[in-house]
């Protein structure tokens, strides 16, 4: 069920809607307030109950991570804001960066206090230039209000927050690698253990969360936990509250809308999406950033096992799945960052497979053997492919190469990479044999419509 | 010569040292200030920032060879990136970036001959509701038609 709601972006349309007036006209900094005067366990109690699962990509809960952090260390802690953004598809934390930036700086302030930090850095990829001045413009608003610096809001907990800048790698979004990056280092993930809870930015405990993530908290101590965990319809689940989604590709409407918990991706597509231009259909959606397997209008749903979270859409679609963290993981795919890209049948599947491998290769940092060297075969297989040269045993050469890489590297990028090498193989095995039979002339040949 | 940075700068690598519990920590920062003025990263720049940061020139070598927006040469006056990512590429990022090669008279990774435009192609620059989607130094430019692509060329050129 579409249920839109104006809370994460509510400053979205108002006059100046970044400014500090336009946010303390809609209640701004108010839960602040309210969480500075709980004690720390009942902030972090507050957000476990509100369910927000990590809108970085894993969906792993906030609230459980944040009782990660250790209670008597000597050291300081960090809360490190993950505005990387650079999941293909993804588009989201940058409208809240540009358009209610002060959402997240009050985000940071409960963050900071719930983590015991008194610290935070926004880890913001250097293109988004936009995002990064209106983020210092909030800090420098808050700062100058008394919100931030030795007593925020009048309370004896200091915390203080920056801006930080990657410098183009894709890889930097991966959270070790982001606080190699944040340390003044080349961005090579880090093998874990010892996690960030423990050992994070300059070797302190720290926790990372996604930019979306931080956001969500303020609406929390507005609502309070529970009730912000039940505008979700899989709050059973443990799937709380609203959040952003994005479309893009080939849809009449693309763009971000939020929305309670709970849509569907026929719903995301269609109805807000306003579905496929005229004269095509939908071939396959990529649901959330382009390391989740692709789903196909004519996917339905096998999940008779009564303990399945999957069971109550047993025999329907796929696309008539509510778009939730363990509803999509038991799909085959994943949720993601929530941001769906559409094929239309116009669209040739075996390219937009090869667009996606490019990038892989791409940003592979290469520490890993199976990553670097997987990707690049990935890549070099369906230029074959493409070039009409490849045998069928290529088809079956990426599966298995992809295989190799699951569970082999250091980082998630190796499965964000090799899993959608699964799915296509999977899903589009007739039109990648087809490029073999035909000597690569079978597609439509264009992306474009 | 050696790399210097202006008054102003100067004021602003010192806020940058603020934020940090070390100085490790401002080199990605300190090295984009100094691209800022020189426009890449030089030896003389490697140099400079090694010492003000009291790290190894090998650190800051490695660091600017392992991301992709330092500039280990000399660029054009303005750079456009171009996204060519699946989001874009559905919507016609090909066309822009044949388009651009030809009105330029460049391919991707060149510079036109009097120096002013450097063209690159960016992989998914989180404008993928927008697309197709060009970068010019810091703006973008979002749903583009080749006319709209043609008047920011023409614009760039005069510039
Ligand atoms: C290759 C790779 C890229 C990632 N990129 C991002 C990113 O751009 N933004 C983000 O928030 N998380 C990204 N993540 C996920 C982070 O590692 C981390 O899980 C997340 O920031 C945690 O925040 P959350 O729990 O609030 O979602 C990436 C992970 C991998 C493996
Ligand atoms: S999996 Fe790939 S990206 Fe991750 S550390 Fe290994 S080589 Fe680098
Ligand atoms: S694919 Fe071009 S901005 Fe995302």
């Amino acid at each position: 069920m579409i249920k839109r709601t104006n809370l994460i972006s509510r400053t979205y349309d108002l006059p100046n809607g970044y400014s500090l007036a336009a946010y303390e006209s809609v209640g701004g900094y108010k839960s602040a307030r309210k969480a500075l005067a709980m004690s720390r366990d009942q902030v972090v109690a507050e957000v476990r109950a509100a369910n927000i699962r990590g809108r970085g990509g894993a969906g792993f809960p906030c609230g459980v991570k944040w009782g990660f952090m250790p209670k008597n260390s000597n050291k300081p802690h960090y809360l490190i804001v993950n505005a990387d953004e650079g999941e293909p598809g993804t588009f989201k934390d940058r409208t809240i960066m540009e358009k209610n930036p002060h959402l997240v700086i009050e985000g940071c302030i409960i963050g900071c206090y719930g983590i015991g930090a008194h610290a935070a850095y926004i880890y913001v990829r250097d293109e988004l230039h936009l995002s990064k001045e209106r983020l210092w413009q909030a800090i420098h608003e808050a700062r100058k209000a008394g919100y931030l610096g030795q007593k925020p809001l009048g309370f004896d907990y200091p915390v203080e927050v920056y801006v930080h800048t990657g410098a183009g790698a894709y890889i930097c979004g991966e959270e070790t690698s982001l606080l190699n990056s944040l340390e003044g280092r080349r961005g090579e993930p880090r093998l874990k253990p010892p996690f960030p809870a423990q050992v994070g930015a300059f070797g302190c405990p720290s926790t990372v969360n996604n930019l979306e993530t931080i956001a969500a908290v303020p609406l929390v101590f507005e609502l309070g936990g529970d009730h912000f965990s039940q505008l979700s319809e899989l709050h059973y689940l443990k799937d709380g509250g609203t959040r952003l989604f994005g479309v893009s590709g080939h849809v009449k409407n693309p763009g971000i809308f939020e929305c309670a918990v709970g849509l569907t991706l026929r719903e995301l597509v269609y109805d807000l999406g306003g579905g496929p231009p005229p004269g095509t259909k939908v071939l396959g959606v990529i649901p959330g950033g382009s390391s989740c397997p692709i789903l196909r209008p004519e996917d339905v749903v096998h999940a008779p096992d009564s303990s399945s979270p999957l069971h109550p859409w047993h025999g329907k679609p796929a696309f008539d799945v509510p778009m939730g963290v363990d509803t999509y993981r038991a799909l085959g795919t994943m949720l993601g960052t929530c941001c769906a890209i559409v094929l239309s049948d116009k669209a040739d599947p075996v390219l937009a497979f090869h667009n996606l491998m490019r990038f892989y290769r791409h940003e592979s940092c290469g520490q890993c053997t199976p990553c670097r060297e997987g990707t690049g075969w990935i890549e070099r297989i369906l230029d074959k492919l493409i070039a009409g040269e490849a045998t069928m045993a290529d088809v079956d050469l990426l599966h298995e190469i992809a295989s190799n890489i699951m569970g082999n590297t250091i980082c998630a990028f190796g499965e964000g990479a090799a899993m959608p090498v699964l799915g296509f193989v999977q899903k589009f095995r007739p039109e990648l044999e087809a490029y073999v039979k035909s000597k690569g002339k079978s597609g439509t040949g264009r992306l474009a419509l | 010569m050696p790399f210097a940075l202006t008054p102003e700068r100067e004021r602003e690598f010192a806020d940058i040292l603020s934020r940090y519990p070390n100085k490790m920590a401002a080199t990605i920062p300190v090295l984009h200030l100094c691209q800022e003025q020189n426009g890449w990263i030089s030896d003389d720049v490697i140099a400079f920032v090694a010492q003000r940061l009291e790290v190894s020139t090998a650190h800051v070598q490695g660091v600017v060879t392992f991301y992709t927006l330092f500039n280990q040469k000399p660029v054009g006056k303005h750079t456009i990136w171009v996204c060519r990512t699946l989001s874009c590429a559905l919507r016609g990022a090909d066309d822009v970036l044949r388009h651009c090669e030809k009105r330029l008279g460049i391919h991707e990774g060149e510079t036109t001959k009097d120096g002013k435009i450097t063209l690159k192609t960016a992989e998914c620059l989180a404008a993928c509701g927008q697309a197709p989607m060009m970068q010019v130094d810091k703006t973008f430019h979002e749903n583009l038609t080749l006319a709209e692509v043609d008047r920011i060329l023409d614009n760039l050129r005069k510039s």
